[in-house]
């Protein structure tokens, strides 16, 4: 089972966290804006339709990877502060490495696979934010065979 | 046949909208044959479209590659490689 959504108000993990079944095990991830660096104000644009598309996908496939009871992605966009919420993915299971990995391959694949770009504002400068050679590789270490052992 | 074209981030400024409707020729039979077509369009379709490495693309809502066929697409996106997570 899946839930995927893209958001347009505040996250709040909190109320996210308690919809979710009562499985041995839960992994969750909150991205949150970085405060570091000066930046006032992130901007997060998406591609309404497709993204929706991106989110089940990553999420579906987590569930069948990893034999989760439950994946859920919820991504924030338009205008929000440092320390707002921009994330929250849970991946619920039995045993925890499928829990773990379920999560980690879905944070990864978001970074990748999902039509968001994010723009920062510093005060009067604005910048679109540039895509990290780490977080394809980080997407990419998933795309060897699964380990049958999780 | 008519195109839907969407354009998102530094895509849609450099060109100053989000949106519009073209009618390419048949010979156009790529996404990157598109995107050369488009270059031709106005200055700001030419700076959007000047670095073809930074360009990102997808046929009715699936990413594709670059040299992927139109075929009888009838919404495409062009934009920079994505940033979300």
């Amino acid at each position: 089972m899946t839930r995927v959504e893209v958001c347009g108000t505040p996250l709040d993990p909190a109320a996210l966290l308690a919809g979710l079944p009562p499985t041995g095990a839960l992994a969750t991830f909150v991205g949150r804006v970085r405060s570091d660096d000066g930046v006032t104000e992130l901007m997060l644009e998406h591609y309404p339709g497709a993204t929706e598309r991106a989110l089940r996908a990553i999420a579906d496939a987590a569930v069948a990877r990893w034999r989760l009871d439950e994946a859920v992605i919820v991504h924030r966009v338009g205008a929000m502060a440092p320390g707002e919420p921009i994330v929250f993915v849970a991946a619920a299971a039995a045993h925890r490495q499928a829990a773990i990995d379920g999560c980690a391959f879905m944070i990864d694949r978001l970074k990748t696979d999902a039509p968001f770009w994010k723009r920062e504002r510093r005060g009067a400068e604005i910048r679109w934010v540039e895509q990290r050679g780490d977080d394809r590789a980080a997407a990419a270490r998933w795309d060897q065979a699964p380990d049958e052992s999780s | 046949m008519a195109i839907e074209l969407l354009y998102f981030a530094w895509v849609r400024e450099a060109i100053g909208t989000g949106r519009e409707q073209v009618s390419p020729p048949d010979t156009v039979a790529t996404v990157a044959g598109l995107i050369d077509w488009l270059a031709l369009r106005s200055e700001g379709h030419a700076r959007a479209f000047a670095d073809r490495g930074r360009l990102r693309a997808a046929v009715d809502q699936a990413f594709v590659p670059l040299d992927a066929p139109l075929g009888k697409a009838r919404e495409v996106a062009i934009f920079p490689p994505v940033t979300g997570g």
